[in-house]
Formats: structure tokens, C-alpha cells, sequence
């Protein structure tokens, strides 16, 4: 029997009685709709507003991929040149690239064409700022570890890409603001060691500024990074499905279970919205708050610079690791190795610099295993007190990274302070070094303190504020016992300790385990355990006796 | 009576405070800026010089000597000529308040009558740039486009390419040229005060330094047209922006969306 | 069952102090706390003022789209922007791009504040639970395994190892070909970052208008942003910004006073007249901040600071060598000309930098 005469004489298939019903029926006997629907329908996502900021990043590169359409329809990515004819009156007649000469005519005589300029550029950098506020969320919370170390991989890749994205983007215009910013990155490639000045000359098409750069940053800018990023993203998702989301701590979650809202309805709805909200902030920043105002800067040409040359916030770290390297001081930073090759170290430096930073990110996972050793499936987060160690180092990356933003800043900072620029440069070289530290040892501790309150709050309640009078003339604050759901909130973590050096199968302690020894000390030396339900108990013994003095005095001590 | 105290605390009221301030400091500025083109290429008399003298030697002759020779603590203004008096006392930066990295702007000490004699008299002392005329100033004749250029390649780096300013070494600063008057943009070319490098009418001829004051009134007359430009200073400045106040409505929105209603 | 997640072997746990035996010692799980009902799930009043609410906002979207036709349709933009006289148009442009942008805001905001606030007050709130699975189950495991291995043996990779290492072999050589095609970016030729449109003879320009200098018109304190004269006559096609990019000077007069000139540069200068190259020796950005007094020159990128009565020393910042210094003279008309090119390559380092100095020097020796 043929399989058409089994559809055929299968009287038994399901009729779809409504007009939907028999579209989605179709769909579903060609497609097989039911069982992405049977997975994602109901499928549960926790709830927590610091989650949101990997939607946020997503929904800014979908905002991104609009608006840079529309853009490409006027822009013109040839550095050809023309002579100004737009209604921009200081630059009517002034030679200029197709580039600029279209950047200026979207801007002036498209109509919303300044709008979609500045949704598109406010969206690059809120994109950057969501990336980078979704990864502090992910270290902080140890969302990093055993299942996921793969995923921060390749959220690491997703930062790479955005800035690779954002910076290419940034010098299309062919304004001198970014014509000296790819001047800064030919003085980068030139740097490295043997290849630097041929990487140079391959990436301009010759010598700097050549005539091919506007044209390779744009295929770079609208067709390679945003087809890496959308399978990057892709795979991001991906694994996000296969994981489920992480939770926090709480009653009734567990390493085996998720809790939260199901797609249909609740988040669907929550998530689809919060893609109209982030569209409309942008839309009202660009609306009404202006930025790179290009027309300011003229068109490219390599002997005028202004004051305030800085690139856009994302690469503003790099702009800074440059600026507080010194270039002779104690000695020479440029060396000549035996009168053959020149080593500029004052830029190779810096390179190391950032680079350190790059790795340490990308291996963050393994590093923290090595340590703890633990390999366990974590879907439960930590909260970033109860792992104070990692919350501190967290602080002193972003301390490093920070300086070195503010660094690039130096001279609008003396400007608006009124501090001498140099002054500013002395004083973030000594933070480059020190800050990091200060930051990590004062982290720690807070995270510690804070700890030490949770357990105040878990063994003696939270603090009402009423004060009242014992018999014998003592005065107490009447605490409020938690409940037990939010006790439990407060008592489920997990209670690290120091591990020692181990000796391995040999019988021997190797020098990196020494090493790994010596930092899980610097880890869990000073801890805070959890409070034990015994704890508790002896806890509630001691407030019995006070509450029971207070009852049996109840009459005599009226009202304080 | 009470009415008014009311409406005062109206969240308009505000708004409207701040038109009528706007409208006021702009009707003020109209007239200053009408009285300075008033006043031509200088012709000084006798008396004006003798005037002058006598300001100079009680108010700048601490630093500048008696004959305005020059001391330790102030330059020789022999040959500086009428310009640089009349930018450097209308702006307020001389008589300075107290040694520094730089003088400081600050309201004029002199009125205009005794700036001009103070001029006349240091203009005695030897030849040196003189006061530009109306001429030179008048905007409705410049170019605005060769401005840009010239403007670009001569100042921007000091002063920003919108002029809002920008740091120089060790604590000096070049100032933002907005609102800066005509007369004193084309006078600080010409004379070169404190560190900012002169230039003279072989570098920057008349007509250009009209152009350049052209494009600068051009960006001070005209409205950021993408809406609140954030001091026109560039990335920095949008960025701290996106980190603060746009993180924080995002933040803001975040939080409401998943927190539970009551 | 043992949880082999961990990857350790049972009963070690890494750190972790291990409690979870002593029940005395852990809090259990008290699970989901009761649902506490919001004013709309019990108050239908409140539920149909949520529900007003979310039409409102849906309303509000319409009206946004609404207004941006209305900025699109009713505010012209007539005659020139950044124009000296009128400023009328550019206040238009800021004016639609304003409605414009507010138009959109409006429409996307009340579409996703409606539909967060639906969700928030009118949908469901009970938390829900679902179970996690592991990635891989050991079953899952043992089969995917088994499958490789079978397609392995099939393929006979494994028992033919001519094939599998010829294979190896040319998968790696395979895409050179398109390696090799990137060598074309650009030519691979350092020797014209040696040299510059700067010749003996060549007269000194201003930038931008291009008309030559007289030594007399560089007073003391001024400064001049100088090209050679040659470049005007190069059209853009013919490397115009490329010549531009390393020909770039800066021209000042300094007293004499508090000049200092190594041997060998006695004649490089003219009565005072000094002309250095604009290029940063660090990244190459334009130097032009010049402070007559201090005799400073200023890097707005990076701030390194040259002392250009020290032959531009580096007195700050990350730059590491002095700007190069450009010969001048004067021709029979009084302009200022160029004795020579730079005697060294201009701009950032590059590791052939030392070998191209050191031939540069004997080529001028001779």
C-alpha cells in the first residue's frame, strides 16, 4: 500500500476547524512545526534584571542591521574625489572623498537621514555597553563555569567582533577625526617586528592613507563582521538552549531545575516588548542628543589633527595603553638590536598590555577551575559576595581596563578639572600598577563584610528599628526572624575552602602545584561559612531568653 | 501676589525663566556686539595717550615697568601694538589676578573708554598690530567654506574642531572660541597671546582671518541640527553619556519589566 | 547513582567542604514560596483599568507613527544649513530630525511598554518549574561513539594510512593558493617611506592655500603649516594625500638665544627659522600644537611633547625619538626652500627603520 493512499484513507487525520488552524496544519504536515513548538513554547526562563543585558545587545545589533541598511543605500565607500556640492554651506566647494561627500549628504539632505546617522551610531555603542555589562554580569555571577565555559568563549569572540565592527565603522566616513585613527593604527601595524611596515603597506593598498581603505573597511564593516557576529550569535543561542538559563540561589531552585516564566506567554511577550523599549530609547537618543557631528571635522586630509582626537568609548582602552607608556623615560624605549631591526617597545608595550587582558579573558574559565579544582555542573549562580575572591579580581580587571580608558581621556580631563594633563598621565601610571591591587583587596573585603551581615541577618533577623526596654533598664532592637524562604536564600551557597598543594601520583608537589596551592590560599583563606541550621538554634536560644524577659515584664515596662 | 509664588513652583516656570534669560543675554549680546563694530580703525589722540599713561603706571607698570620696558614677572610691550592691549584687557585676562599657568578670562577691569587709552598708550611705545577695523569683521562678507579650511588646518588642533577648546601642556589650555566677540578672535590671530602662536597677515591674511571668524559665527549662530551636541567634544563625551544616562534608562526599563507587579 | 558530572572521582568534590551528609549541617530546600496574587488577578476593576492602560499605550505607538509623517511631511527643510546669515534651516533640521526620531521613539515605546505592562499585570505570574536534563546522557555517549567508530572503519582511514596522510597533506597546501593571494593588498616596496616630495630647491608652501614663504614673513612667534610646493601640481589620483601624509611640516622662528644645534645642523635652519616634520615619530599623528613660549610642540593623540629648543627632544609622553628637522635656505627671491629631503624617514618606526637611517646616512655622506 502507497503511503498517498494511507493519507488518503486515513480518515482519522486531524481537521483544523478554524482558517489558522488549517494554515498551521499545512505548515506543520510539510515542516514539522509541533515539536519546536513543544519545545519552545512553554520552555521557562528565569526572571532577573541583570539578565536582560544579552537581549539588550542582541536587540541593538538587530537595530544596527536596520538601520546600517538603509545607510548603505546612500553611502558611497570609494575615496574618489568630488567636489562638494550638498547644502552644507562651510564645505560647499571644498574637494573631498565620495565618502565624506555622502556621509555629509546623508546627513543634510536625505531626509532622516541625520536621524538614521545617529540611531545607528548610538546603537553601536549601546551594543558595546550591553556586551560589556552582559559579560561583568556573567564573570561576577560565575555563569562562566562548567557547563557554559564554551559559551564565554564565544561571548569573548562576540566582544573581539563588536569592537572590530565598531571601529571599522567609526573611519568609513573618511572625516579627520577617523582618518587619524587609521593614521594611529598604521603606526600600530608598522610597529610589529619584521612584518610590521608589509602588514602596513598590504592593509592600505601602499603607503598610508593610499586609495583602498574606505573600500576594504566597508566589505570588513557590512558583509565579514556582521556575517561573523550573526553566527557567532547563533551558536551563542544555541548553547543557551541547550543549557537553559542559569538561576540565582533561592527556595525551590535547584542545580536540576529552572524556574521562572514560560516563553508563551509571559516572556515572549516581556522579551518581544523589551525589543520595541530598546528601539525607542534609541530612537528618542538620536532624536534628540546629537553625535559625531562629522561635518565638524572635514574631510580627510593628513596635516590637520584637533584637540579631543579620541576614538569612540570602545576603543578608547587601547587609545589609552598608548598614551601612559612613556617613550624615554628612565632610557630609550626604542631599541636598535645590533643595527638590523627596530624595536619601537613604547607601542609593543602597550600591545602586550591589552593583549594580556584579551587572553586572561578568554581563559578566565580554565584558569578559575585549575585553581578550585571544581568541575562540577553549576546552573545556580553565585551571588558575587559569596565568592570574594573572584568578585575582587573582577574589580581589579575592570580597574585595569578603566584606567586605561581614562587614560585616553587625559587631556579632556585637565581641561575640565583644571589639572595639568601631564599631572593626570603621572597619576594613572601609578594606578596602572597599584590600582588593580587596591581594588582587589578592598573588593575582597567588602564582599567579606557583607557576608558577615547576611549571616547577622539569617541568625538574629533583619533590624525593625523598635527599640525597646528589658526589665532590668537594658535596651534591645527588636529583630524580625527571616523567613524561611528568605532565610534559605541567604544560607545557599556553597562553602569553598583552601586546598593545599596536592602531591601527584609520583609522590612529588610540582612547582605549579605549589603555585595553584598558594592561590587557592589567596582565595579562600578568609572565608565566611553559611549559616548551619544548628547555628541557628543556638542563635534562637539567646533571643528566647530576651524575648522571654520582655514578655514576663510585659505589664510593668509600659511603652517607650 | 500668591499667585505668582505659586505658579513659580509650576515645573514651566523653570522653562520659562530660562527663555526669558536666554532672550535677554541674546538681546544684550546683540547690542555689544553693534557697539564694538561702532568702533573703526582707531585714531588716538594726544590726550588719549597721555590717559593711557597714566592707567598704565598705577594698574600694569608692577609687571610690565614704568615705561612698559618689561620685568621678571611681565614681558616688554614695546611693539605688541594697540590689538594686543585691547584683547588682552576686554577679555579681562590682564591685569592678571595672580601668576598661573596662564592668565584667566575674567570681566573686564577697564571700561572701554579707558581700554582704548590704554591702548593708545602702549600703541606709543612702538609700532605694533593695530585694532582691526569694522571691515575686517563683517561676517556678511567672509567665506565661510575657506574658513573651514583655513580654520582646520591653523587652529583646530588647539582649540577643537568646533572650537570648544582643548588641553596644552602642563596645565595651560587653549579656550573655547564660542562666543568669543569678533573683534577679539581676530585680534588674538594677529597678536598671538600667551602661548597660542601668532599669526601674522603674511600667514593668515585679512581676508582669511575674516573667513575664519565667518565659520566660527557660522557654528556659534547655528543650532546643533542632531539635537543636544554634549560640549562638542567628540567620543568621549558620547560615550560617558551612553554609560550613564543611557545605561541607566535601560537599566531602568530592565528592572520594571521583571520585577512583579503589586 | 554516582553523579559523574563532576568529572571527579566519587566522593571528592575539589574544595568544596563536604556536608551534605550531616543533615544537621545544611538547610533543606523549602521550595517554591506561595504565590502571593497581584490587585489584578484579584480586583477586576484594577485588572480592567491594566487593560485600558495597555490600549492607551498601543494608542500612544499610533500617535508617534502619526508624528513622524507629520515631521516628515510638515517641516521643510529650505536653503542651506550652517549658513551665516539664516539660520532658520538648520533650526528646521534640528526640528524634524527631532520629530522624526520622537515620531519612531513613540511608536516603538508604546508597542513594548503595552505589551510588557499586558504581560506584567495581566498575564499569568505563577513561577513555573522545569526540569533540567543533562547535555549528554552516558547512554547517548556510548552510541555516538559507537557510531564514529563505525563510520571510521568503513572509511578506512585508519587501515590505509597512504591515503589518510596524502589526504592531510594536500588539505593543508589547499588553501594556500588563497593566502598567496592576499600578497596583492598592496606592494611589499619599503623604500619610498625613505623619502618625501622635500628636495633641494623645493620651495616652502602654506597650507592650504599653497603660496610660497619669505623668510621675512615668519615673524617671531608665529607658525606655519608648510608644504612643498611641488605636491600642488599632483592631482588625487597621483598619490596627492600619500605624498601629503609624509611631506607635512611645521615651520617657526625661535630666538637664537635659546636654540641649541648639534654640529652638522649649523645651516639647517635660517636666521632662527626652524622646520621640523609634522608626522608624530610615535603613532603619526599631525603635531601642530605649538606653544610660543614654552617652545613646546603638543601631540593632541598622545600627548608627547617636543622641545623644539632642543631639536625637538622628546620631553613627554610616549613618543621616543626627536621629530626629524627638515634643511632650509633661502632662494635668490627671498623663499624659503629646502636644502634637502628629510635625512631620515619620516613618521612612526618600523623594524627595517635602522637599516634605512644607516644607508641614508652614507648615501649623504658621499
Amino acid at each position: 500500500m502507497s503511503a498517498s493512499t494511507t493519507t488518503q484513507g486515513n480518515t482519522a487525520e486531524y481537521q483544523a476547524d478554524t482558517n489558522v488552524g488549517k494554515i498551521a496544519n499545512f505548515v506543520d504536515t510539510r515542516v514539522g512545526l509541533s515539536p519546536i513548538i513543544k519545545e519552545f513554547g512553554r520552555k521557562i526562563f528565569p526572571d532577573h534584571w541583570s539578565f536582560m543585558f544579552g537581549e539588550v545587545a542582541l536587540y541593538c545589533f538587530i537595530i544596527l542591521l536596520l538601520s546600517g541598511t538603509f545607510l548603505a543605500f546612500w553611502f558611497d565607500p570609494t575615496m574618489v574625489t568630488t567636489e562638494y556640492t550638498g547644502s552644507y554651506v562651510p564645505m560647499q566647494g571644498v574637494e573631498m572623498s565620495a565618502a565624506y561627500a555622502s556621509s555629509l549628504n546623508i546627513s543634510f539632505d536625505i531626509r532622516g537621514g541625520l536621524f538614521l546617522r545617529q540611531l545607528h551610531h548610538w546603537a553601536a555603542l549601546l551594543f558595546s555597553v550591553a556586551i560589556m555589562v552582559h559579560m561583568a554580569r556573567i564573570f561576577f555571577t560565575g555563569a562562566f563555569r562548567r557547563p557554559r565555559e564554551l559559551n564565554w568563549v564565544v561571548g569573548c569572540l562576540l566582544f573581539v567582533m563588536a569592537l572590530v565592527a565598531g571601529f571599522s565603522g567609526y573611519s568609513l566616513p573618511d572625516d579627520v577625526l577617523s582618518g587619524n585613527g587609521l593614521r594611529i593604527v598604521d603606526g600600530l601595524a608598522r610597529s610589529v617586528p619584521l612584518v610590521g611596515a608589509y602588514i602596513s603597506m598590504l592593509i592600505f593598498g601602499g603607503e598610508f592613507p593610499g586609495h583602498g581603505i574606505i573600500g576594504r573597511l566597508y566589505i570588513v564593516h557590512v558583509f565579514i563582521v556582521p556575517m561573523i557576529i550573526l553566527a557567532l550569535v547563533v551558536v551563542h543561542l544555541f548553547m543557551v538552549v541547550v543549557h537553559k538559563h542559569t538561576q540565582f540561589p533561592g527556595p525551590g531552585r535547584t542545580e536540576n531545575n529552572v524556574v521562572g516564566f514560560p516563553v508563551g506567554p509571559v516572556y515572549a511577550a516581556k522579551a518581544g516588548g523589551f525589543f520595541f523599549i530598546v528601539f525607542g530609547v534609541l530612537a528618542a537618543i538620536a532624536a534628540t542628543v546629537q553625535i559625531n557631528a562629522i561635518w565638524n571635522y572635514g574631510p580627510y586630509d593628513p596635516s590637520p589633527v584637533q584637540a579631543g582626537s579620541q576614538p569612540d568609548w570602545y576603543m578608547l582602552w587601547t587609545d589609552g595603553a598608548l598614551r601612559i607608556m612613556p617613550g624615554n623615560w628612565p632610557f630609550t624605549w626604542e631599541w636598535d638590536l645590533f643595527g638590523l631591526v627596530t624595536l619601537p617597545m613604547a607601542i609593543l608595550l602597550p600591545i602586550v598590555a591589552l593583549t594580556v587582558f584579551i587572553i586572561g579573558m578568554f581563559t578566565w574559565p580554565w584558569i578559575e577551575r585549575w585553581v578550585t579544582k571544581d568541575n562540577r555542573v553549576h546552573n545556580i549562580l553565585d551571588r558575587p559576595r559569596n565568592a570574594p575572591a573572584r568578585t575582587g579580581l573582577g574589580v581589579a580587571a575592570m580597574v585595569y581596563y578603566g584606567v586605561l580608558m581614562i587614560a585616553a581621556t587625559g587631556d579632556l580631563i585637565a581641561t575640565h578639572f583644571h589639572l595639568a594633563v601631564n599631572d593626570v598621565i603621572y597619576l594613572l601610571r601609578f594606578l596602572f600598577f597599584f590600582g588593580p591591587i587596591i581594588a582587589f583587596i578592598i573588593t575582597r573585603r567588602v564582599c567579606l563584610a557583607l557576608q558577615r551581615k547576611d549571616r547577622e541577618i539569617v541568625l538574629h533577623g533583619r533590624e525593625t528599628g523598635r527599640v525597646q526596654q528589658l526589665p532590668h533598664g537594658e535596651f534591645i532592637e527588636v529583630h524580625e526572624p527571616l523567613d524561611e524562604y528568605r532565610r534559605y536564600k541567604l544560607v545557599a551557597f556553597e562553602d569553598n575552602q583552601v586546598l593545599p598543594a596536592q602531591q601527584d601520583a609520583k609522590g612529588k608537589v610540582t612547582g605549579s602545584e605549589k603555585l595553584r596551592g598558594r592561590l587557592s590560599r589567596l582565595f579562600f583563606e578568609d572565608r565566611v561559612a553559611p549559616v548551619t541550621p544548628a547555628e541557628l538554634d543556638a542563635a534562637h536560644h539567646e533571643h528566647a531568653h530576651d524575648v522571654h524577659e520582655l514578655e514576663s515584664a510585659g505589664s510593668s515596662s509600659s511603652g517607650h | 501676589m500668591k499667585a505668582l509664588s505659586q505658579k513659580r513652583r509650576h515645573p514651566l516656570a523653570l522653562l520659562a525663566l530660562l527663555v526669558c534669560a536666554l532672550l535677554l543675554t541674546g538681546g544684550l549680546y546683540a547690542v555689544a556686539t553693534t557697539t564694538n563694530q561702532a568702533k573703526a580703525a582707531e585714531n588716538y589722540t594726544a590726550s588719549d595717550v597721555d590717559e593711557g599713561s597714566k592707567l598704565f603706571i598705577s594698574n600694569c607698570s608692577t609687571c610690565h615697568g614704568m615705561n612698559g620696558e618689561g620685568s621678571d614677572s611681565g614681558p616688554s610691550l614695546v611693539g605688541v601694538g594697540a590689538a594686543s592691549v585691547d584683547f588682552q584687557v576686554s577679555t579681562g585676562r590682564m591685569p592678571m589676578q595672580m601668576q598661573g599657568p596662564q592668565a584667566q578670562v575674567k570681566p573686564a577691569q577697564f571700561n572701554e573708554e579707558q581700554t582704548r587709552q590704554l591702548a593708545a598708550y602702549v600703541a606709543s611705545l612702538g609700532a605694533g598690530p593695530e585694532v582691526p577695523d569694522e571691515e575686517s569683521l563683517d561676517v556678511s562678507q567672509g567665506d565661510a567654506a575657506n574658513g573651514a579650511k583655513v580654520f582646520l588646518a591653523n587652529c583646530a588642533m588647539c582649540h577643537n574642531a568646533a572650537g570648544a577648546g582643548g588641553a596644552l601642556t602642563r596645565g595651560k589650555y587653549a579656550p573655547s572660541l564660542m562666543g568669543v566677540d569678533e573683534k577679539q578672535i581676530y585680534e588674538a590671530m594677529q597678536t598671538g597671546p600667551q602661548n597660542m602662536p601668532v599669526f601674522n597677515d603674511a600667514n593668515i591674511t585679512p581676508d582669511e582671518k575674516r573667513d575664519v571668524i565667518t565659520y566660527l559665527k557660522t557654528m556659534e549662530n547655528n543650532t546643533d541640527p542632531g539635537g543636544f551636541g554634549l560640549g562638542s567634544l567628540g567620543p568621549v563625551s558620547e560615550g560617558l553619556f551612553i554609560w550613564t544616562i543611557g545605561l541607566l534608562i535601560i537599566i531602568g526599563f530592565a528592572v520594571w519589566l521583571t520585577s512583579r507587579s503589586a | 547513582m554516582a553523579d559523574h558530572r563532576d568529572g571527579l572521582p566519587q566522593g571528592k568534590k575539589g574544595n568544596l567542604l563536604d556536608r551534605s551528609a550531616d543533615e544537621q549541617a545544611v538547610f533543606q530546600d523549602p521550595g517554591l514560596p506561595p504565590h502571593r496574587p497581584r490587585t489584578t488577578d484579584v480586583d477586576s476593576g484594577a485588572a480592567k483599568r491594566a487593560e485600558r492602560q495597555v490600549a492607551l499605550l498601543f494608542a500612544i505607538s499610533i500617535i508617534g507613527s502619526i508624528l513622524f509623517f507629520v515631521g516628515y511631511f510638515g517641516v521643510r527643510v529650505d536653503g542651506d544649513i550652517y549658513s551665516v546669515t539664516d539660520s532658520a534651516p538648520t533650526a528646521a533640521l534640528r526640528l524634524q530630525n527631532l520629530l522624526l526620531g520622537g515620531g519612531i521613539a513613540l511608536g516603538m515605546l508604546g508597542i513594548g511598554v503595552g505589551v510588557v505592562h499586558w504581560a506584567r499585570t495581566l498575564m499569568p505570574d505563577h513561577e513555573l518549574v522545569e526540569e533540567r536534563h543533562d547535555v549528554v546522557t552516558e547512554d547517548q555517549r556510548a552510541e555516538a561513539e559507537q557510531i564514529v567508530g563505525t563510520i571510521l572503519d568503513e572509511s578506512g582511514i585508519k587501515r590505509r594510512p597512504l591515503i589518510r596522510n596524502t589526504l592531510i597533506g594536500a588539505a593543508v597546501l589547499a588553501p594556500l593558493p588563497f593566502v598567496g593571494l592576499l600578497k596583492d593588498l598592496g606592494p611589499l616596496n619599503l623604500t619610498p617611506l625613505r623619502h618625501t616630495l622635500w628636495d633641494q630647491g623645493v620651495r616652502l608652501v602654506r597650507d592650504p592655500s599653497g603660496t610660497p614663504i619669505k623668510a621675512s614673513d615668519v615673524t617671531l612667534g608665529s607658525t606655519f603649516h608648510v608644504l612643498p610646493e611641488n605636491l600642488m601640481d599632483l592631482g588625487h589620483e597621483e598619490g596627492y594625500l600619500d605624498q601629503k601624509a609624509k611631506a607635512v611640516v611645521l615651520l617657526m622662528r625661535l630666538d637664537p638665544d635659546i636654540v641649541t644645534v648639534t654640529p652638522g645642523r649649523e645651516d639647517w635652519n635660517v636666521d632662527g627659522i626652524f622646520a621640523y616634520s609634522k608626522v608624530c615619530t610615535h603613532v603619526g599623528c599631525p603635531i601642530a600644537l605649538y606653544e610660543q613660549h614654552t617652545h613646546h610642540l603638543l601631540c593632541p593623540c598622545h600627548q608627547s611633547t617636543f622641545d623644539l629648543a632642543n631639536e625637538c627632544e622628546v620631553v613627554f609622553g610616549p613618543a621616543s625619538r626627536p621629530l626629524p628637522q627638515l634643511p632650509i635656505q633661502v632662494d635668490d627671491e627671498g623663499y624659503l626652500v629646502a636644502r634637502s629631503d628629510f635625512t631620515e624617514p619620516v613618521g612612526p618606526t618600523y623594524s627595517q627603520r635602522v637599516i634605512a637611517v644607516n644607508e641614508m646616512e652614507e648615501e649623504n655622506g658621499n
